[in-house]
């Protein structure tokens, strides 16, 4: 390589090094800006300070608890729920949705109901599992796989009926059978769907866990939500609050780097 | 029982709320094995329609396709299709692309003849450096070079080809003309190939068969006696100009009818 090419080539190098670096300052100023926002507003009295805690209260109350282990109870608790109930959602949604999606009758049939259920928000379900489920655990994973389950549905079954059939044609002139048609052609394509399901699953999880771990739950960043607000402790409130944000970020951040390895493939429109 | 393709009383109308729309009207048409047969006519001619119902995508309304004496059906792997738009599976290499059909259980064959088949139809069609590359890092050209070596990989009788190189600019059509001629050479198969490019036409057949709208119906046929095989050259040979010329005359008739 000549002198102008390696002059070129150590230019974008550079520029790629400064873009890195810039969007990693840029990621950290936006949360120190938010922390100055917060703190301002209980300075000027926006905010009840007294009812408002300071980031330095909530920072003790997150290192008292993570010392005597509440907290790692508390995160490992809701962290399982969600897990349980997003996986039988998205395994029910993919299920489901290929049904809906390959099956007209199916789609026919199911559609007004969908439609129904899809906007009846989890949170209204609560009373009805409590008296068919009782307060346990059951309870709970059955609200939050609800909640996993109608997002991810329709991004699938939208999925499959948008498929282009040139594929499933070309499958066919090379002798594919029905069972190597959904395994070797339609399941590939339904990856990145898939992907993109469990991201709108795993947010709307989240989002409900509150709401379900206040069915008498013990144990659960929730349930450590609810006990605060009971002894009017704001700390640990507004500490779950955070954690929720901050763990629903990192679950996505896991998720968007599995979608990249598993869609390299796909002409993308930032290629 | 009769070898090759036979086509006959083909008839296709589709209705809908605007009334009955024939596309296809009592085709007639024998395609012995080792032809090359193009159907060339104006759009609306039924000359896509007619490769649909060869492949056996289309049932027809009227008459009857059979192929060796069984009548066509549905697609299967005894003739394969070259699709206009890229049907190259985006989510697989080259290499799994072509490998594709020989992984299936109509093609039982064990992993060593896999490789040993897909390499040989990745060099046919010249693409052995792209083995690994997804179908996004390449041309217009070079995927329906994959999708060519696709379909001959699981070894089909019958080529059916849908204006493939309609895509194409004008230097890589006549590339991939080219490249077609060679390959048949080094492994005959019939083909169908549907166009509208008389020149097109012209270079690559042994017949042509000149296609009508309105309803769509075969027009005339018209055989190609030019040698194989044929190369750049031969598009400027006096006989391939009479040729095209005639086949051009026919092809302006029908046209002017349908301004009318």
């Amino acid at each position: 390589m000549d002198a102008a090419s390696r002059d070129i080539e150590g230019r974008f190098e550079r520029k790629q090094r400064r873009e890195r670096i810039e969007r990693r300052v840029y990621f950290a100023a936006s949360f120190a800006l938010l922390m100055l926002i917060w703190e301002a507003c209980r300075a000027v009295g926006l905010i009840n300070p007294k009812l408002f805690p300071s980031i330095a209260a909530v920072a003790h109350s997150c290192i008292a608890q993570l010392r005597d282990g509440s907290l790692q109870q508390h995160m490992y608790a809701s962290f399982l729920r969600v897990l349980v109930s997003f996986s039988i959602g998205i395994l029910l949604a993919v299920v489901f949705g290929f049904l809906i999606g390959w099956f007209r009758v199916v789609r026919m049939l199911v559609d007004p109901g969908i439609n129904f259920f899809r906007a009846l928000p989890p949170i209204a379900l609560i009373p009805l599992m409590i008296i068919f489920f009782g307060i346990g655990e059951t309870s709970k994973i059955i609200v939050l796989s609800y909640a996993s389950f109608f997002p991810a549905l329709v991004v699938i079954y939208q999925a499959l009926v948008s498929l282009d059939p040139i594929y499933i044609r070309a499958a066919r002139t090379l002798g594919a059978t029905n069972m190597e048609m959904f395994r070797k052609i339609i399941l590939p394509q339904l990856v990145p769907h898939i992907i993109t399901a469990c991201r709108v699953s795993l947010g709307v999880c989240w989002a409900t866990l509150v709401a379900a771990e206040l069915i008498a739950a013990q144990r659960g960043i929730g349930a450590m939500m609810v006990e605060a607000q009971n002894f009017f402790q704001m700390p640990p409130l507004v500490l779950g609050i955070i954690l929720i944000g901050v763990i629903s970020l990192v679950m996505d951040a896991v998720v968007r780097l599995i979608e990249r390895q598993a869609t390299q493939w796909q002409e993308k429109m930032s290629d | 029982m009769e070898k090759g393709i036979v086509i006959e009383r083909l008839g296709m109308t589709y209705s809908s709320a605007a009334g009955n729309f024939e596309a296809l009207r009592d085709v007639n048409l024998s395609i012995a094995h080792g032809e090359f047969i193009c159907l060339l006519g104006p759009s609306g001619c039924g000359k896509t329609t007619l490769l649909n119902t060869i492949a056996g995508f289309l049932e027809p309304t009227t008459g009857a396709l059979y192929m060796d004496g069984v009548r066509i059906t549905g697609p299967g792997p005894d003739r394969g299709v070259v699709f206009q738009q890229y049907a190259v599976f985006p989510w697989l290499t080259v290499k799994e692309n072509v490998q594709f059909g020989l992984r299936l259980a109509a093609n039982r064959k064990t992993p060593e003849e896999i490789d040993r088949i897909s390499d040989h139809f990745i060099n046919l069609v010249n693409l052995e450096d792209f083995k690994d590359s997804y179908p996004k890092e390449l041309s217009g050209g070079m995927k329906q070079r994959v999708a060519i070596a696709r379909s001959y990989a699981v070894n089909p009788q019958v080529l059916l080809m849908d204006e493939p190189f309609g895509a194409l600019d004008a230097q890589t059509r006549h590339f991939m003309q080219e490249s077609l001629l060679q390959i048949l050479e080094k492994e005959r198969k019939t083909v169908v190939f549907v166009t509208h490019g008389v020149e097109e036409a012209a270079f690559l057949s042994t017949r042509v068969v000149i296609m009508a709208a309105r309803p769509g119906r075969i027009r005339d046929v018209i055989p190609i006696d030019l040698p194989y095989p044929r190369d750049a050259a031969t598009k400027t040979s006096p006989e391939f100009i009479t040729i095209r010329a005639g086949i051009e005359k026919v092809v302006r008739e029908e046209f002017q009818k349908l301004r009318l």
